[in-house]
């Protein structure tokens, strides 16, 4: 017997048996009502507390991580920040080595030559003439009369020595005024010297000028960092978003770069490792190359955090000068030994390249051409070979700035995941929520005609002046 | 430092010594070439064909080519074997003196009086499984006609396990024509003698998609 059958209880009336059927569930449901009501209330209450728990466990979870990106963020711009001003410290310390340290000296120089143009010039200070005896004399003389012809003679020969006397005393005048000019004249270049002196100076104090305002700049930034100031983190998130996105640009470069390097020794290789070998799904000759490049690149890192360019490593960069200047030229010495077997394999390459194509030409039964000039290809795959492992020497600067701005960046979109999941959990606890008083509703609507039937049996049970309550209306309540 | 650099260093060693995977991926190929009377006149294709294979054929592969005459389960009848060495350059010089040796032979060719394919493939099983090689195949260019010499015994099951067979050029022949039903049942039959004895099966006969013959 089927259940269909077992359900039909009226055969050839299903309506009936359905109905029937109905009524019974109905009714089931009626007497379940109250247990259901709390069920499904309970069940919607536990889901949107675990939700509403989860909610805020993400969302403390997403202020833990924007804290730390914070703190990371602030520590980075500090040492970033720190780094700059030390190395401005340093240019101006260059400055001063080079520049100043010369300054007694060139201040002994500016003293000597003022001294001495101080002398010039007291010697070729103008004297007034001598006021000569004579005048009184003349003054005397020209109160006599002149009618005697004695007199006139004696006064003429006097005329005559005032004369020779006056010519002598302009000459000699012209003269003194003469050297005066000549000390003067001398004066010129010592004048020049002292003008050029104070220009160098005056350079030299105007480039460290400038290197204290760059200063000042970076010391206000520095105090902004530490202040931990919204600008400051702005700023910094802003900053480390640019070089996240530059710093991508640059490794999709060296990447390419990566990509025709191993290209140029990935055959040669097979020469060495064997073309037929297979290390999982690749060739051995293929992970041989990519292995030579990454230990190119590990150099490369080593050689710039030996050089203090990049700090990714601070143990390399804490080591004391000496043992850092022998690893400088351990590593260099090892990507020089490399770049020249990268150029050795990749001439090598060219050489099998050109066989195989002699081959496939021989078994195509095509005549084989030689081509002009081919020596051309094999040089420029040389020194590319030569080249490309120094160029990815220099992949560990944008390698440093990326991934310290991908800390900051990738930490932020992180919070802003655990934020929007926050947000979802949230969401769905209160749809589940609500969803609870929609099933209490729903449940009600189903077993509609049981509450109908219960409210006219309680309205019939009730006493007459109980069947319609007076209910208070605004103002009641207003006066309740 | 000097930590590093000998990790390095063993790494390059280790990659050197090796300790790859040398055999599965190696391909092994052994093609029978018809020589009897009907169908010497097509060997000048089976040339293309072999050309076409050195070209792909990279270190580590092995190729053999030997003649179907009347008695081909003999080392006599191999043209030319080589298993190509891991070194590309020496792999390339190989590939050329092979080409010297198929290029000689179809040349001076002799047709057979009688036709032991039978022979051959067996051969041909005995080879490919001495190569040690993950992939197997036998080339079969032939009219599939076998016409086994008198007191030949060619009539015992295949040991193909691992082996494709792939016929190449199977052209029809005169009594073909006269009843095409007769080329159905030659094929069939070398396809379940082939199948019966764990092989594979597979015929070629369109020679422009020479990159077909060696799919899996």
């Amino acid at each position: 017997m089927t259940l269909v059958e077992l359900l039909n209880i009226w055969p050839g009336a299903p309506l009936l048996s359905a109905f029937f059927w109905i009524t019974i569930t109905v009714f089931m449901l009626y007497l379940a009502r109250t247990p259901a009501h709390r069920s499904i209330y309970s069940l919607s209450r536990v889901i949107h507390n675990g939700l509403r728990l989860l909610a805020r466990s993400t969302r403390m979870a997403a202020e833990g991580v924007r804290t730390r990106n914070r703190d990371v963020l602030f520590n980075l711009g500090k040492e970033s920040t720190e780094r700059i001003i030390e190395r401005e410290f340093q240019r101006v310390d260059d400055v001063i080595q080079r520049d100043l340290s010369s300054y007694p000296m060139l201040q002994r120089s500016m003293a000597d030559q003022i001294v001495r143009m101080d002398e010039d010039y007291q010697k070729s200070a103008e004297l007034p003439p001598p006021v000569p005896a004579w005048v009184d004399a003349i003054t005397a003389l020209g109160k006599i009369s002149s009618k005697d012809a004695s007199v006139a003679a004696i006064l003429e020969q006097i005329h005559k020595t005032i004369n020779s006397q006056h010519k002598g005393v302009l000459d000699e005048y012209r003269r003194v005024s003469s050297d005066r000019h000549g000390i003067l004249n001398k004066m010129m270049p010592l004048w020049r010297r002292l003008t050029e002196t104070l220009e160098q100076a005056s350079k030299r104090f105007t480039g460290l000028n400038e290197r204290a305002q760059v200063i000042d700049h970076r010391i206000q930034e520095y105090q902004e960092i530490q202040a931990q100031s919204d600008k400051a983190e702005r700023m910094l998130t802003s900053s480390a978003a640019t070089q996240f996105f530059i710093a991508g640009f640059v490794l999709m470069i060296a990447t390419g770069g990566a990509i025709i390097n191993f290209n140029l020794i990935a055959l040669p290789m097979s020469e060495m490792v064997g073309g037929g070998s297979y290390i999982g799904a690749f060739k051995t000759s293929d992970v041989a190359a990519l292995v030579i490049i990454l230990v190119e690149l590990a150099m490369g890192l080593y050689l710039m955090e030996s050089l203090r360019i990049t700090r990714l490593f601070p143990i390399i960069g804490q080591m004391d000068d000496r043992t850092r200047r022998r690893m400088i030229w351990i590593t260099f010495t090892i990507l020089f030994i490399m770049a020249g077997v990268e150029a050795s394999l990749a001439f090598m390459r060219d050489r099998l390249a050109a066989d195989m194509q002699a081959l496939r030409q021989s078994l195509a039964d095509v005549e084989v051409v030689a081509t002009a000039n081919n020596w051309i290809p094999t040089v420029g795959q040389m020194v590319m070979g030569f080249i490309l492992p120094f160029a990815l020497a220099f992949v560990a600067i944008p390698l440093e700035s990326f991934v310290h701005a991908a800390r900051t960046v990738l930490g932020g979109v992180f919070a802003a995941l655990l934020n929007a999941l926050a947000f979802v959990f949230r969401l769905t606890g209160n749809v589940a929520r609500y969803g609870g008083e929609l099933g209490v509703n729903l449940y009600d609507l189903a077993i509609f005609p049981s509450l109908w039937i219960e409210r006219l049996v309680l309205e019939k049970r009730r006493p007459p002046e109980e069947t319609e309550p007076a209910e208070p209306g605004p103002m009641a309540e207003e006066t309740s | 430092m000097k930590k590093i650099l000998l990790i390095a260093l063993m790494g390059i060693l280790v990659l050197n010594a090796g300790c790859a995977d040398t055999t599965s991926r190696a391909r092994s190929v052994f093609m029978l070439l018809d020589t009897s009377g009907t169908y010497k006149a097509e060997i000048d294709k089976a040339r293309a064909i072999i050309n076409y294979l050195l070209g792909t054929f990279e270190p580590g592969d092995s190729m053999a080519v030997a003649r179907i005459d009347s008695g081909s389960f003999s080392e006599k009848d191999i043209v030319a074997k080589v298993t190509f060495d891991r070194r590309p350059s020496v792999a390339t010089e190989q590939k050329r003196l092979f080409k010297t040796k198929v290029d000689r032979f179809i040349t001076q060719s002799k047709g057979s009086a009688h036709t032991d394919i039978t022979g051959g493939v067996v051969q041909a099983v005995q080879y490919l499984n001495e190569t040690g090689a993950g992939q197997k195949y036998i080339l079969i260019f032939s009219d599939l006609e076998e016409d086994l010499a008198k007191g030949h015994v060619r009539d015992f099951p295949l040991e193909m396990a691992g082996c494709q067979a792939i016929a190449l050029n199977v052209t029809k022949l005169r009594s073909d024509n006269v009843d095409p039903r007769d080329y159905f049942k030659r094929v069939e039959g070398w396809k379940k003698r082939i199948e019966d004895g764990g092989g594979s099966w597979r015929l070629l006969n369109d020679l422009e998609r020479l990159d077909r013959i060696l799919e899996t």
